[in-house]
């Protein structure tokens, strides 16, 4: 099982690599990507710079393109799959049917993989993206229980990734258009859930506010913990009480059923958080290999380490960590 | 200029699939009275969960023989997110029926309906015109615009489209923004998916969402979260018009649904001033109107018209 860390940046890539991730997954300066933050992102000459250190220590990277892109500005998204192409990465990450039937067209030595963006949560839906594009692997949506991971592993023959840990998305990816609702802007059409250009913190005698594209997300008095505004995180009014009507603000920790996610034949586990630290990056990375080294030894006497939680919960986004979807009792 | 860009162009109205759990004998009374109304296509089935069956496979095809029957096209629509076995079953099921066309709400039902004639949903990710082309060749008839998208995008895709290819536009309705694997209405009531109790049938347009300061936000419906704002393209008529756009969909409400499918023909017709349209929506609307994505702004937003 290989372990997929997040690089934003030259630094964090070769923090991931130093400390234990299979692959870095990567993107471009631009909307082509799901992380399009502002200062975050490579350049041509830092891609060049990070595939070869990744290469001489045998660390894969995988570039992102995943977003969807619209006939306006059609040509960034093709580009970016030829520049990927181009620097000689391990795999493109893709999410547009469009757009995968352009890489599979004019690079089929290229290794596709299909993004969580891509929507794909079924082996019928994945059996027909590798059927027209011939992709190598799916990223699957955070809606799928273990037991269903599981079961889908049995009923395909692409070899699955799922996500492991960080942000947790609570909607099925690549199909929620909550920021844009709000904002304008959505992972799809501009490659940011909650564009920090349309968010306001605010300081009122009510409680710090936090809003996005206007809407107010979450009113907090002061000195509660805030993590990053994003709509499915926000307390509201509903049924007559104030509460997280959708999630609270948790992020996702599946250390504890690692040896499940071995058996159940997972071949990749992806650390979400491009958009984070140098220092994020390396505590997981650092963390993760060990828990996977250990697992894979010894499944049935695996237990994480009171240190790793310990160090995971100091990086983690919100006060509190969950399993998530993987959990039946999650949904 | 093709002749669809003249003032005459008046696109179809259809009617959407039903998003909520309504008694069984509410939705039956439901199409009875709207096929009596002025819509040209009727979109059958369960979209959003397996769970409900009050209504079976079975009952939405006799459905689809009595819209046929009523002069109007038949079209099932299915699951907009398929993750179990038994959900990939029944689509498959569905799809192997070829007496009426499909909508494809999961990328699953392309798999299976590859080859043959069938429609695109909205929550089939459809942003740009190769991967039009591309499903074009595979049997794509008809395609519904995801709802983000806005006017820009519509006059690119429409003019790049396919030959024998429509366009439907999302014109009326709580707009479908997000799916998830936890059930929200269970969530809310502290149940949890697998023992729903089917509370979200005490709710038939969905649990409402009000932000801290009063601003009615969104509406849960099971695994899906809606807009609490009612999307209407009616205000931008013309502009659709012109754009040469096929269809324009009517999402049921438990409602006023029939005034909203009278209001929009009345509009396409001339009798009725599409500003006059919009200001009777308006009082059908639960939660207010909004267009934003559509002017390309959030979508919660009141645009300018063009």
């Amino acid at each position: 099982m290989e372990l997929v860390c997040p690089a934003g940046n030259l630094p964090m890539l070769k923090a991931a690599v130093d400390n234990g991730a299979d692959a870095v997954y990567i993107g471009f300066r631009d909307d082509t990507n799901a992380r399009h933050f502002a200062g975050l992102n490579f350049n041509d000459k830092q891609i060049a710079e990070g595939v070869k250190y990744a290469h001489d220590r045998r660390v894969k990277v995988f570039v992102a393109i995943n977003t969807y892109a619209q006939p306006k500005g059609w040509e960034r998204w093709t580009a970016a799959v030829d520049r990927a192409a181009g620097f000689g990465v391990d795999a493109i990450i893709l999410a547009d049917m469009g757009v995968l039937d352009y890489a599979a067209e004019r690079h089929p030595n290229v290794n596709l993989h299909l993004s969580v963006q891509g929507s794909a949560t079924n082996p019928a839906a994945i059996g027909f993206m590798q059927r027209h594009f011939g992709i190598k692997r799916v990223v699957v949506p955070r809606v799928l229980s273990l037991q269903q991971v599981a079961h889908l592993i049995r009923e395909t023959t692409v070899p699955v990734e799922i996500f492991g840990f960080g942000s947790l998305c609570v909607m099925v990816e690549g199909r929620c258009l909550l920021s844009s609702y709000a904002s304008g802007q959505s992972p799809n059409t501009f490659g940011a859930c909650s564009p920090a250009s349309h968010v306001e913190w605010r300081d009122t005698p009510q409680g710090q506010e936090t809003r996005l594209g206007g809407v107010l997300l979450e009113r907090r008095s002061h000195g509660e913990a805030a993590g990053y505004p994003t709509i499915c995180k926000g307390r509201y009014q509903i049924d007559g009480e104030l509460r997280h009507a959708i999630e609270e603000p948790t992020s996702l920790n599946t250390l504890d059923i690692l040896p499940d996610i071995l058996a159940a034949g997972v071949s990749a586990i992806k650390i979400e958080g491009r958009q984070r630290s140098t220092r994020y990056v390396t505590q997981v990375a650092k963390v993760w290999r060990e828990a996977i080294d250990s697992c894979k030894r010894n499944p049935q006497a695996f237990r994480p380490k009171e240190s790793w939680n310990q160090i995971l919960a100091q990086v983690s986004e919100g006060a509190q960590t969950t399993i998530g979807p993987y959990e039946r009792t999650w949904h | 200029m093709s002749a669809l860009n003249t003032p005459a162009h008046r696109p179809r109205l259809s009617l959407g699939p039903i998003l909520y759990l309504w008694p069984r004998e509410q939705v039956l009374d439901f199409y009875a009275e709207l096929l009596e109304a002025p819509v040209d296509v009727v979109y059958l089935g369960e979209t959003i969960c397996s769970k409900r069956r009050q209504l079976k496979p079975e009952d939405y095809w006799e459905l689809a023989e009595r819209v046929t029957a009523a002069g109007k096209q038949a079209v099932i629509s299915t699951l907009a997110l398929i993750e179990s076995d038994g959900e990939l079953k029944t689509l498959k099921r569905i799809c192997a029926d070829e007496r009426f066309m499909i909508e494809a709400g999961d990328l699953a039902a392309l798999d299976f309906l590859e080859g043959r004639p069938f429609v695109a949903g909205h929550s089939i990710n459809l942003y740009n015109h190769r991967t039009l082309a591309f499903l074009a060749e595979r049997g794509l008839k008809r395609w519904v615009m995801p709802v983000e998208l806005g006017r820009a995008t519509a006059a690119e895709l429409l003019q790049r489209r396919p030959e024998g290819v429509e366009c439907e536009l999302f014109a009326f309705g709580r707009l479908p923004l997000a799916y998830s694997a936890r059930c929200f209405t269970a969530y809310n009531r502290g149940l949890g998916k697998d023992n729903c109790e089917f509370c979200c049938g005490d709710y038939p347009d969905g649990v409402l969402v009000t932000t801290q300061e009063g601003q009615e936000f969104l509406s849960l419906n099971g695994i899906q979260t809606q807009s609490a704002g009612t999307h209407n393209l009616l205000a931008s008529l013309d502009e659709v018009r012109a754009l040469g756009v096929d269809l324009l969909r009517i999402s049921p409400q438990s409602k006023h649904t029939a005034d909203v499918v009278r209001t929009f023909a009345d509009c396409l017709t001339g009798d009725l001033d599409p500003a006059e349209g919009t200001a009777r929506l308006r009082d059908w609307a639960p939660s207010g109107l909004c267009d934003g994505y559509w002017t390309g702004e959030s979508g919660y937003k009141v645009g300018m018209p063009a």
